[in-house]
Parts: C-alpha cells; structure tokens; sequence
C-alpha cells in the first residue's frame, strides 16, 4: 500500500489553500519565480516586504516542519555541473516564461488561463525529455 | 497586515511542498520520469492545488481583495515565444535536477550544499534573464 498520494493530495490542498489566501487576501498572484524574481530585476520595487514576508514564511515554516520532523531531505544530486546548468535553465526559463509551477501551473490553470495551460504542457514536455535523456540515454542523472 | 499574511501564505506554501513530496527530486523526477518506473504523486498533488484555487478566483468577480487594491486583471491570450522557449528551458531544468523555483526555497534549510549551489544558480538565471525580459515582456504581466 502507498500512501504517498494521501500526502501528495494533502500537500496540494495546502499549496492551493496558500495561493487562494494570498489571492484572496493581498489580492496577489502566488508566483514564487515571480516573487523572487521581481526583488532580483527591479520589477518588484512597489510591494518589497509583501514579496521578503511571503520568502521568508517559505523559508521559515519548512524549515520548522522539517526540524519538527526529525529532518528532511531532498535526495539531490551531488554533481556540480548537473545542478549550476539546472539551476540557470530554471531561472532563466522561468522568467522568460513569466512563470514556474506554482504560477503557471497552480494559479494559471485554475483560472482557465492559456497561457497557464501552454506554459505547463511545456515544461512538463520539456522535464519528461530531459529525465528520458539525461537519466535512460546518458545516464548522467 | 500584507506582511503577516504573506507570511502565512508563504509559510503554508512551504509547508504544503514539504508534505506532498515536491521537495523531494526522487519523487519529482519519478514523475517526469513517464518512460521509466513513473510515479503518479504530483498528479495528486497538481489536482490537490487546483481545486481551492479555482474555487477562489471564483470569489473574485466584481470584487476587491481583503486587505484593498485590486485582483489580478484577466489573464493575457497571446501565446508568444518567450512563453513556449522559456518553459522549455525551465523544463529542462526542472527535470535534471527535480527543483523548481518553489521547492529550492521552501528547502533551503534542509537541502544542504547541492540546495545552495542550485539556488545560486537559479538567482544568476534570473538576473541574467533581466535584460531579455526588460525587451521581451511588457511590462505589468503578473508572475
């Protein structure tokens, strides 16, 4: 038996019920590239500590839950060039797509936007290729 | 007041990724990984999120948010190449490492150096992607 979709499920309810509080509430977008991004280009300048509040509740929260926990991990790999070339894929991707998962993916969708809808049948393509290629071809990850 | 409750939405955002495995890159590969041994969780987890944030935006029809201003304008049509490029390249990334954006903050306390030299990474994404974007996108685009 695996319960790991009771958590999935649980864990979404969650990351929805964030988004719709910031929505409902602050009236805000729950983009996290483009929370965090908008503090790194400028773009951001006009509601600075609701974008520092909302990174550091991100930080903070998790970082308790974990402790509480007894730890967490993330089973990352170690290999250096992996993760600096995924990384700058990330964020460069992620801003010229004005968006990542959450706010493409979590707030787009639900709103019926099609560029949600684009933006996420995308990158899901794009992330199913580079496992298939990087994982199964290469054997690199 | 817009600082507490960013504070909560983000912390309850970083709590919920904890939770459902999105922080987990075995989980997040496994599930891009749709020619090997796939697992199904984000499914759970993507359908989880949407359903009170669909729910939401229906309350904000000819409304304002609790603490004033006002709700996002409509959601732009236009499909353009900065969206489909930039998705790919996000993608790409997303699927050698497992991290998006959300996850590689929400575990920068537990995910040790390989979290750190990601993050780093990504911040430098972002910048460079700055003067790209200062030409590509208009301005005024919610994230």
């Amino acid at each position: 038996m695996q319960p790991d979709w009771i958590f999935g499920a649980l864990g979404g309810l969650m990351i929805g019920t964030a988004a719709a509080l910031f929505l409902l509430v602050n009236g805000r977008v729950m983009g996290a590239s483009g929370i965090l991004g908008g503090l790194l280009d400028g773009s951001g300048r006009t509601n600075r500590a609701e974008r520092l509040a909302f990174l550091a509740g991100l930080v903070i929260i998790p970082a308790l839950l974990a402790l509480g926990m007894g730890g967490a991990q993330t089973h990352a790999t170690t290999n250096i060039t992996v993760l600096i070339s995924a990384g700058l894929l990330v964020g460069i991707g992620t801003r010229l797509a004005n968006g990542c998962t959450s706010g493409h993916g979590v707030c787009g969708i639900s709103r019926l936007s099609l560029r949600g809808l684009v933006a996420t049948m995308f990158y899901l393509f794009a992330g199913g290729i580079s496992v298939l290629v990087f994982r199964h071809l290469l054997g690199v990850i | 007041m817009r600082g507490i409750f960013a504070f909560l939405a983000g912390g309850l955002f970083g709590a919920g990724l904890l939770v459902s495995g999105m922080t987990d890159t075995r989980k997040v590969q496994g599930w891009l990984d749709i020619f090997g041994d796939w697992d199904p969780t984000l499914a759970f987890v993507l359908g989880g999120a949407i359903l009170p944030m669909g729910i939401a935006w229906t309350f904000t029809h000819k409304r304002t948010p609790v603490l004033g201003g006002t709700f996002p304008s409509r959601p732009e049509r236009r499909v353009d190449w900065p969206l489909a490029g930039g998705s790919l390249l996000f993608g790409a990334g997303w699927g050698l490492v497992g991290l998006c954006p959300g996850p590689a903050i929400a575990s920068l306390s537990y995910g040790g150096l390989s979290g750190a030299v990601f993050f780093i990474a990504m911040i430098a994404g972002m910048v460079a992607a700055a003067p790209m974007r200062r030409r590509l996108i208009p301005s005024g685009m919610p994230g």
